[in-house]
């Protein structure tokens, strides 16, 4: 089964939640962290890094010999990052989106692919937790291809659990497209509701069944708890808003290993996402 | 010798255009005669690269020099690779910036004027204050 | 003409805190120009509560459509996309597609074509502290970093028409492309942090992403004393870094109090901590930036 943990902000606890249900199921589990841009999941769960992979993209590499300056892949390419003299040819590698089409207009086939760095992704274990995650290249503008490249390490055989980056756009759906079940994160607060609302949007219109766990609970209002009462949504767990849990997660311990009594919710909660997903 | 200036209306008496990649028209003009063309920019309304693609349009209709206010990173690289010298700083009407040029008041330029507006993966800040 | 100073707000982690210092620089600045960039999940309305004057349509990226009628069904447009956007049964998930044209191009049926689509909006609105431009993208749209460059484009205009020499940008959380596109030609970028291992992690990301676009970085702390120890970590890493931290602010519920009541920790307790510590910072990045100061009632 595939579980994705996203939310609509970014803060709410998504990171600190995927660990926590790893370790409390302890084996047959993949994490993968696909905030590629900001992963913390490897500093909560310290894993024994086995293998580290440079990443890259494919951007257009043009053969001045065969080129004859006619311009038709700059015609083509939707995202300008191609610009043709009577001279030379340059790629603006930023801009451009490896979709490949340059090459296939390219009347003298004077086009290849050449490799673009655009990050490193890393392999370890930590006790029975299989762990995968993605960092992007600082500067480097598009998360995507990287997210892309982690979800290709996933093992069917196992409980695979997605760490989500924040937000509701194109990373975010990257990692949670072809999951079984979404479980989003929120706080109970203003901002937490209304960003909230947004990645059910995202949800909904992707058909992915979905659930949502509190965090934090007791600060802020509740509002949140009102919406997905409204919305039929699930509550799969509330995470009370607590100094010592706070206090881990600050030094970087995933609470459920010092606070016994959590593991056993966290293997609930997991439990019942099998169910609501049909697995 | 043509000369390109960016512009915000289609005559020579419209007001300069300072943003090279999405000025709505360049007014391309025959210095010796002072006959012009006023071609709208294509580029004003592309999502990314538009200074890219501004460049490939100025460059295609045979410009020597382009006039302008500004010049981002793309735009400058784009526009020195096609060998078209870029003078900025251009204010007032078309008419008018012309008249700077060709008395020798406008500077040509060796590096872009600002960063790139659309902020990936070229956008250098002024760096106006430094604490390293 | 006077050159505009602008200020983004970033913190690579998420829920740092930016939009509510954001969101208080608002309340204490003389003449700015607020811009939320956070165009995916913005809140900052939500406790600015801006009335739009100017409403304009974002067409993102454009999105492949196939004519079924003309469809040969030969499904050579799925084996040449390189981004899993067309299914088994040869339809487009809009959700995957980039608008790259080669599914177009390659179909031997002529049965695709582009079409453009609006994938948000961007706003330009009136707060009680001032203007604020910003924008909503559709619910699972790409081109965030697009829509957040139209929204400062949208602020410096709006800046050079009024004469405000002042923008204060509230960035989204990552360093991909959208926090590039808010930190384009800023003259500083405040970094808020919080004193997690997370935060720590982060933080260094974000301040790599400003070096590496030339942006003097400034940090501030927030919530700084949930871990003191991880807060002198952060110190002591500005120090060697040649970083300046603008300042470190305590923990305090009244900061949810405040957002819960859709006002300003400014307006909400100004005479907290939290509030004083925040008149500090705004002082010390107004020197920064070479600018006046705070309004007259704070």
């Amino acid at each position: 089964m595939i579980v994705s943990i996203a939310s609509g902000k970014g803060g709410t606890g998504k990171t600190s939640i995927a660990v926590n249900i790893a370790v409390s199921l302890g084996r047959d589990v993949q994490l993968l962290d696909c905030d590629v841009e900001e992963p913390n999941a490897h500093l909560l769960i310290h894993p024994k890094i086995i293998r580290e992979e440079q990443i890259y993209s494919l951007v257009p590499s043009i053969n001045e010999n065969l080129c004859d300056h006619c311009g038709k892949c700059a015609e083509f390419c939707s995202y300008n990052a191609i610009f043709v003299t009577p001279k030379e040819v340059l790629v603006f590698k930023e801009l451009c989106h490896g979709c490949g089409g340059c090459i296939l207009v390219c009347p003298k086939g004077a086009i290849t692919e050449g490799k673009h760095k655009i990050g490193k992704l890393s392999l370890g274990y930590a006790d029975g937790i299989e762990i995968v995650y993605g960092e992007l290249e600082v500067g480097e503008p598009m998360a995507t291809p990287l997210i892309r490249e982690v979800k290709r390490h996933i093992d069917k055989s196992k409980n695979v659990i997605l760490d989500a980056p924040p937000g509701a756009s194109c990373p975010m759906i990257e990692t949670v497209k072809n999951s079984d079940f979404c479980i989003l994160v929120t706080e109970p607060t203003p901002f937490g509701l209304h960003d909230l609302k947004v990645a059910v949007q995202v949800l909904e219109d992707m058909k992915i069944p979905l659930g949502v766990v509190v965090n934090r609970a007791g600060i802020g209002d509740k509002k949140v708890y009102e919406y997905c009462r409204k919305k039929d949504i699930p509550i799969l767990l509330e995470i009370p808003y607590q100094r010592r849990i706070a206090e881990l997660y600050s030094r970087g311990v995933p609470f459920s290993l010092e606070m016994p009594d959590w593991r056993g919710k966290f293997k609930t909660l997991f439990n019942e996402v099998r169910v609501l997903a049909g697995k | 010798m043509r000369v390109c200036v960016s512009a915000t209306a289609n005559s020579l008496d419209a007001p300069v255009d300072p943003r090279f990649g999405r000025c709505p028209y360049f007014i391309i003009v025959d210095l010796e005669t002072m006959r012009f063309e006023a071609v709208p920019n294509m580029a004003s309304g592309a999502i990314g690269g538009a200074g890219i693609q501004a460049a490939q349009i100025v460059a295609s209709k045979g410009v020597k020099v382009v006039i302008t206010g500004n010049v981002g990173p793309n735009a400058f690289q784009a526009l020195s690779a096609a060998g078209i010298k870029i003078v900025t700083g251009a204010y007032g009407t078309v008419r008018e910036a012309i008249e700077k040029y060709k008395r020798g008041e406008l500077r040509e330029i060796s590096s872009p004027t600002v960063g790139g507006h659309f902020g990936m993966g070229m956008g250098r800040g002024r760096g106006l204050r430094r604490w390293w | 003409m006077k050159q505009i100073k602008q200020i983004t707000v970033l913190s690579g982690k998420g829920g740092t805190g930016k939009t509510t210092l954001t969101a208080a620089f608002a309340a204490l600045a003389k003449d700015a120009i607020v811009a939320d960039c956070d165009v995916d999940a913005p809140d900052l309305h939500m406790l600015l509560h801006p009335k739009i004057i100017e409403r304009q349509e974002f067409k993102g990226s454009k999105l492949a459509v196939i004519n079924e009628n003309k469809c040969i069904k030969c499904g050579l447009c799925r084996e040449k996309c390189r981004f899993d956007a067309i299914t088994e049964e040869l339809k487009v998930d809009p959700f995957s597609c980039e608008g790259c044209g080669v599914c177009a191009i390659v179909c031997p049926a002529n049965a695709i074509t582009l079409t453009e689509r609006i994938s948000g909006h961007a706003y330009i609105s009136k707060t009680r502290f001032g203007f604020m431009v910003h924008a909503m993208l559709k619910p699972g749209e790409a081109n965030s970093g697009k829509l957040v460059t139209l929204v400062k484009q949208n602020a410096k205009m709006l800046a050079e028409k009024e004469n405000i020499p002042l923008i204060i940008v509230d960035g989204p959380p990552g360093i991909g492309c959208p926090v590039i596109a808010s930190i384009a030609n800023v003259d500083v970028g405040l970094v808020i942090s919080e004193p997690t291992m997370s935060g720590i992690h982060d933080l260094k990301r974000a301040i790599l992403l400003l070096r590496h676009f030339d942006i003097p970085p400034l940090v501030c702390i927030n919530m700084y004393d949930i871990n003191r120890d991880n807060a002198e970590k952060i110190l002591d890493f500005c120090k060697e870094n040649n970083i300046e931290v603008a300042g470190k602010i305590p923990f305090d519920r009244k900061v949810i109090e405040a957002m819960t009541n859709g006002k300003t920790i400014i307006e909400y307790s100004p005479e907290s901590n939290v509030a004083k510590e925040v008149r500090e910072i705004w002082r010390k990045i107004c020197n920064i930036l070479d600018i006046a100061g705070n309004r007259q009632r704070g």
